[in-house]
């Protein structure tokens, strides 16, 4: 595999300082820009009082007023854009689970941007021309394959656009197109890996895979570590949402957080609760507001992530800003008895128990007042006793462990490996009975 | 060779696994000689001795199943009273403890085969050989 430093080492590297002063100046006309462009924001800044020229420095920024993800339903579909249909060359819509769909517009210059924010990202884990990237993720109204497919594109590397799903045959390709590196979701890899491994194919000694650039679901460093020790392969994690463009940054190869394009997107992070700034280091939600995207511009948009930023610089030489590892979205958050979980602390604690298999799922259901969590783990061979004491042993150790981290009593069943429904996208963790 | 191989299935407690799992063996023409299901709540513990457990064991696996083989013994019983007594009075002599223990009586033979996991089996081995009983082998097993 080829190396390469950096995409846009003056951007990549620049002072902290100069990059403030960037961010400064491209705020001041994006906010200019919204309040010229979109009748939602004049609106939405009237209200709070606020006007484009009360926005001289950085330190304004918490003068504007937040956007949320509700603004974007109720304008549904293109209520919040900038600009005209005839600048917008491509949509992406996200999935309505809960509501409306999303629907986010891209100029030639947006599409630009989010390119060489991937371009960055992926020289940043060392990947080029003469790497053979994968993309497994799902190409369409997904923001994830297109997204990917540009990327790695521009960096000149070779593009297998496989999309999801028919796995024997992403296994075949990878092998015989020689894939380097592969972009999906970490849940999809394990299984990819689980077929390869039944079709007699080792992902480190069969095929020439070297990375892979996994998100799109909150993932823990135990998940990463698995996958590292099982297939040979680094694992890097990718963050970007739809309102932002989609995937958009990745952790580099000191793979200690994810580095945030400080030209592109000034980032913040605030107590939910109270919607204040919090300092840098302390875990809040992620607001974000775009600096360098047309189409639908975003300002102070929250996107519920939990996280923490790290402004220190990174040993990679880069100064940009570092998402430390997501915690989470709010919206995945579970309340067991007024004690908030998010399945990635499950995780975390599952990934450690080697008699524990990759895939899990959480169920929570009422019993008369009480909430119940019950947590599907699938028996592995690794330490498999034909002795039921054992057996019970393990679950009660798990429940126990997890009650360890997360103060709630789990039930831990025990179930055959391959009982958990495999998914090609993201893969549904929780099952929650009580809100049907 | 005197321990043979047996086979265990961790299997969740639901209509059809066995089904699953028997099936899977049959494909294989793999022809059980004894088993025994032990159930815990959800889940369970399918325990057999096959006729070839080397190909029992890779069908099973490569099918995606939970599966080990374990060492254990198959010691002839006489297939008349007392027959059992011998056998497990012998090893509790000896402070060998029986994890768990089921019996077949085979058509051809006038015998009976008790398969046991013990605790040390090296030990049981020398024990029940000293006291006169006899311990069939894999190949015997495989032609009954």
């Amino acid at each position: 595999m080829a190396m390469f430093d950096y995409w846009n080492p003056q951007i990549e590297r620049m002072p902290r300082e100069d990059l403030a002063k960037l961010q400064e100046d491209r705020l001041k006309s994006m906010v200019h820009y919204v309040y010229d462009h979109s009748p939602f924001y004049k609106e939405r800044f009237k209200e709070a009082g606020v006007v484009p020229s009360d926005i001289k420095a950085l330190a304004d920024l918490v003068k504007l007023p937040f956007t949320y993800k509700v603004d974007l339903r109720n304008t549904y579909p293109t209520g919040m854009f900038s600009l005209p249909r005839n600048r917008i060359v491509r949509y992406h819509v996200s999935s309505g689970t809960t509501g409306k769909p999303t629907v986010v517009g891209y100029t030639k210059d947006d599409i630009e941007m989010w390119s060489d924010s991937l371009a960055r990202a992926l020289t940043s884990i060392g990947l080029g021309r003469g790497d053979v990237i994968q993309v497994g993720y799902g190409y369409g109204l997904f923001t994830g394959g297109l997204g990917l497919h540009y990327g790695a594109e521009k960096i000149g590397a070779t593009v297998l656009p496989t999309g999801t799903g028919n796995t024997e045959r992403q296994i075949m390709l990878m092998q015989d197109l020689g894939s380097t590196a592969i972009a999906c979701t970490p849940s999809y890899f394990l299984h990819i890996a689980e077929v390869a491994e039944r079709m007699g194919i080792s992902i480190r000694d069969d095929t020439s895979l070297k990375v892979g650039v996994f998100g799109a679901e909150p993932w823990s460093d135990e998940t990463r570590r698995r996958i590292e020790e099982a297939t040979g392969i680094k694992a890097y994690d990718i963050f970007g949402t739809s309102e932002m463009s989609g995937p958009l940054f990745t952790e580099c190869r000191e793979q200690s957080g994810i580095h945030v394009w400080s030209d592109m997107f000034l980032i913040e992070v605030i107590d939910p609760k109270t919607g204040e700034q919090l300092p840098d280091g302390e875990t809040g939600e992620l607001v974000i507001t775009t600096l360098n995207k047309w189409a639908i511009p975003l300002i102070r948009y929250r996107i519920g992530d939990l996280t923490k930023i790290n402004c220190e610089p990174c040993a990679c030489g880069r100064t940009h800003p570092r998402l430390m590892r997501i915690l989470g979205r709010t919206d995945d958050m579970i309340v067991i008895r007024g004690i908030n979980v998010f399945p990635s602390q499950v995780e975390s604690v599952l990934m450690t128990i080697p008699e524990v298999g990759d895939h899990y799922q959480i169920i929570v259901d009422r019993k008369g007042p009480l909430d119940i969590m019950k947590v599907m783990v699938e028996v592995t061979e690794t330490g498999f006793s034909d002795k039921i004491a054992d057996l019970m042993s393990l679950s009660k150790r798990i429940s126990k462990e997890l009650k360890g981290v997360l103060n709630v009593v789990a039930d831990v069943e025990l179930v055959e490996p391959g009982t958990i429904p495999r998914s090609e996208g993201k893969a549904v963790r929780v099952i929650d009975k009580r809100k049907v | 060779m005197v321990a043979i191989k047996q086979i265990s299935l961790f299997v969740e407690n639901k209509p059809g696994r066995m089904a699953k799992v028997s099936k899977t063996l049959s494909d294989a023409g793999v022809n059980i000689r004894a088993l025994t299901v032990a159930e815990a709540g959800d889940f369970g513990v399918i325990r057999m001795v096959v006729d070839d457990p080397e190909k029992g064991y890779k069908v099973l696996h490569d099918g995606g199943f939970t599966v080990s083989e374990t060492e254990v013994l198959a010691v002839e019983m006489k297939d008349i009273p007392g027959g059992l007594y011998e056998i497990v009075n012998t090893l509790g002599e000896s402070e060998v403890n029986v994890d768990y223990a089921y019996a077949f009586v085979t058509t051809k033979a006038e015998r009976a085969l008790l398969i046991i996991r013990v605790d040390n089996i090296e030990k049981a081995k020398k024990v029940l050989t000293g006291a006169g009983i006899k311990l069939a082998t894999k190949d015997e097993i495989q032609k009954i």
